[in-house]
């Protein structure tokens, strides 16, 4: 027994369900299940097609602008509001209704009003992604503030702590882990956003390319491009989670 | 009250917000230098009435006094040890026990340099860069016992110091802290439920009953603790009484 599971790496294991996956997925295109439904192989092939054209690279310059600046818009506003709602019982209670709110509404169905009142442009797209990544990043600031040890807190009082020290010392290095972890899911949410702006709103970049190869009945080159965007959020995701855990090992973090 | 009572507790009182009453009326004097213990069975309000001495807790009635002046918050002449440690997890053990200086401006070569001495006192030299979650619980205790003499307080607080390491860590611990607090001119305060540890540990033990907290009897065992073997006090004649005063009284409040 022991021997069989050391031969097994948890590698290997991941290999083999991408092959499973991949190769089920080329039976299905084959099958076929539906015409607008292509094979791996020539999904595979249309993305390499779509790299060395410069298609895809050029979608990716105009869907990454408006999730970068709304990303970082949320980073200093959502993590300073989530901080202020966490230290400020007056801010706390005029805003965490709103954001817990805010954090359960379906935030695409907003998408429509946004275009209304702010057109078909670059601040449309940057406030979709704003309107979905927000929330997560201001309740997990929140959160990671709130939940600092109260035994620390009195020990950094009893040690004759300011309540500037208190706040520098204690509570923000106490919560930068959770806000860290509220970043990597606003930054998920915010992928959500951007495809979904560039779908209903302007046909741009990615979300072009999807709607265009798509009319034209291309759909190995549709497919090619919904994998991609899938691909690179999963592994930024997956880079910020590895990223997270290096700089904030369980066992340094404060709760 | 006794001329050189260093803490005076007079009438303290403790209603929390929710109505309960956790210390009415309590009045007692802490002698200078001496090692004094808060016992009593738990909701006997003696972490209150420790936290109220620290500054920590404002009382609802009454009043405490440090050194000839009246407590209205933490002071530099008094200093805790926390029932969990209270370690910054992101610190190691050096920056933990610099931590009290830190927060009153020291520079980092002084602090430092005050810190490893107290680190080498309790016993932790070649662990001054490790991090609290490498560390044994009375490890861990230590570096609190080493933050709080850091600071050079005349009064140290503690708070159920040792009610999360084992038993031989324990009492391990209770002779070193005997043996570090013989040299140094110190009044320890101690809140327990152990009555083995405040009979061993303390020259005056004040009995809290519960329900609300209030001072029930104050004992002052005379045990002879000058140079001998921990086992022998144990067995000492005095030791044994004071312990089975102590149960007597503490058991009508089972």
């Amino acid at each position: 027994m022991e021997q069989r599971s050391r031969i097994a790496s948890p590698v290997v294991w991941q290999l083999l369900s991408f092959a499973l996956f991949f190769g089920l997925w080329e039976v299905a295109g084959r099958w076929p299940i539906s015409f607008a439904f292509p094979p791996f192989s020539k999904t595979f092939m249309a993305l390499l097609r779509m790299i060395a054209d410069g298609s895809l690279p050029k979608a990716y310059l105009s869907t990454l602008q408006p999730l970068v600046i709304g990303i970082f818009l949320c980073s200093i506003a959502g993590i300073g509001f989530g901080i202020g709602m966490g230290l400020s019982r007056a801010i706390e209670w005029f805003s965490l209704p709103i954001f817990i709110v805010l954090q359960a509404a379906p935030m695409a169905a907003m998408i429509p009003l946004i275009t209304y009142m702010y057109g078909i442009g670059l601040t449309s797209k940057v406030l979709a992604v704003v309107v979905l990544a927000a929330p997560v990043i201001v309740m997990n600031s929140y959160k990671g503030i709130r939940n600092t040890n109260p035994s620390l807190i009195q020990m950094c009082r009893v040690f004759l702590g300011t309540r500037r020290q208190e706040v520098i010392k204690i509570i923000l290095p106490h919560a930068a882990a959770l806000i860290f972890a509220g970043l990597r899911l606003g930054l998920a949410m915010g992928f959500i956003g951007i495809v979904i702006a560039e779908l209903l709103i302007t046909p741009t970049g990615i979300g072009d390319l999807i709607t265009y190869h798509s009319s034209v009945a291309d759909y190995p080159e549709m497919f090619a491009a919904i994998a991609s965007i899938i691909v690179l959020a999963a592994l930024t995701i997956h880079a910020l989670e590895r990223l997270e855990r290096k700089l904030f090992p369980p066992e340094i973090r404060g709760s | 009250m006794s001329a050189d009572a260093i803490v005076e507790v007079k009438e303290v009182g403790k209603t929390y917000d929710g109505g309960v009453e956790a210390l009415t009326g309590v009045s007692l004097g802490l002698p200078r230098g001496r090692l004094s213990t808060l016992l009593g069975p738990s909701g006997c309000g003696k972490t209150t009435l420790l936290k109220i001495i620290a500054g920590l807790i404002p009382p609802s009635s009454g009043e405490v006094w440090v050194k000839g002046k009246k407590v209205d918050g933490p002071g530099p002449e008094r200093a805790f040890v926390f029932q969990d440690f209270a370690l910054l997890p992101w610190a190691n053990v050096l920056r933990n026990v610099a931590f009290g200086l830190e927060l009153r401006g020291t520079p980092k070569e002084q602090r430092f340099e005050v810190a490893r001495k107290q680190i080498a006192e309790v016993g932790l030299s070649s662990f001054e860069s490790s991090y609290p979650h490498q560390l044994s619980g009375g490890m861990r205790q230590r570096v609190g016992l080493a933050r709080a003499l850091a600071v050079d307080a005349d009064i140290i607080l503690m708070d159920e110091p040792f009610s999360s390491v084992d038993e031989q860590t324990r009492r391990k611990f209770q002779e070193e802290l005997l043996e570090l607090l013989r040299h140094k001119q110190k009044t320890v305060i101690f809140v327990t439920h152990s009555i083995e540890e405040a009979a061993y540990l303390s020259d005056q033990i004040v009995l809290l009953s519960p329900r609300p907290g209030t001072v029930s009897k104050i004992i002052h065992p005379n045990i002879d603790r000058g140079g001998r073997d921990p086992d022998e006090i144990r067995r000492d004649k005095n030791y044994l009484d004071v312990v089975d005063e102590i149960w007597q009284i503490l058991k009508q409040y089972i």
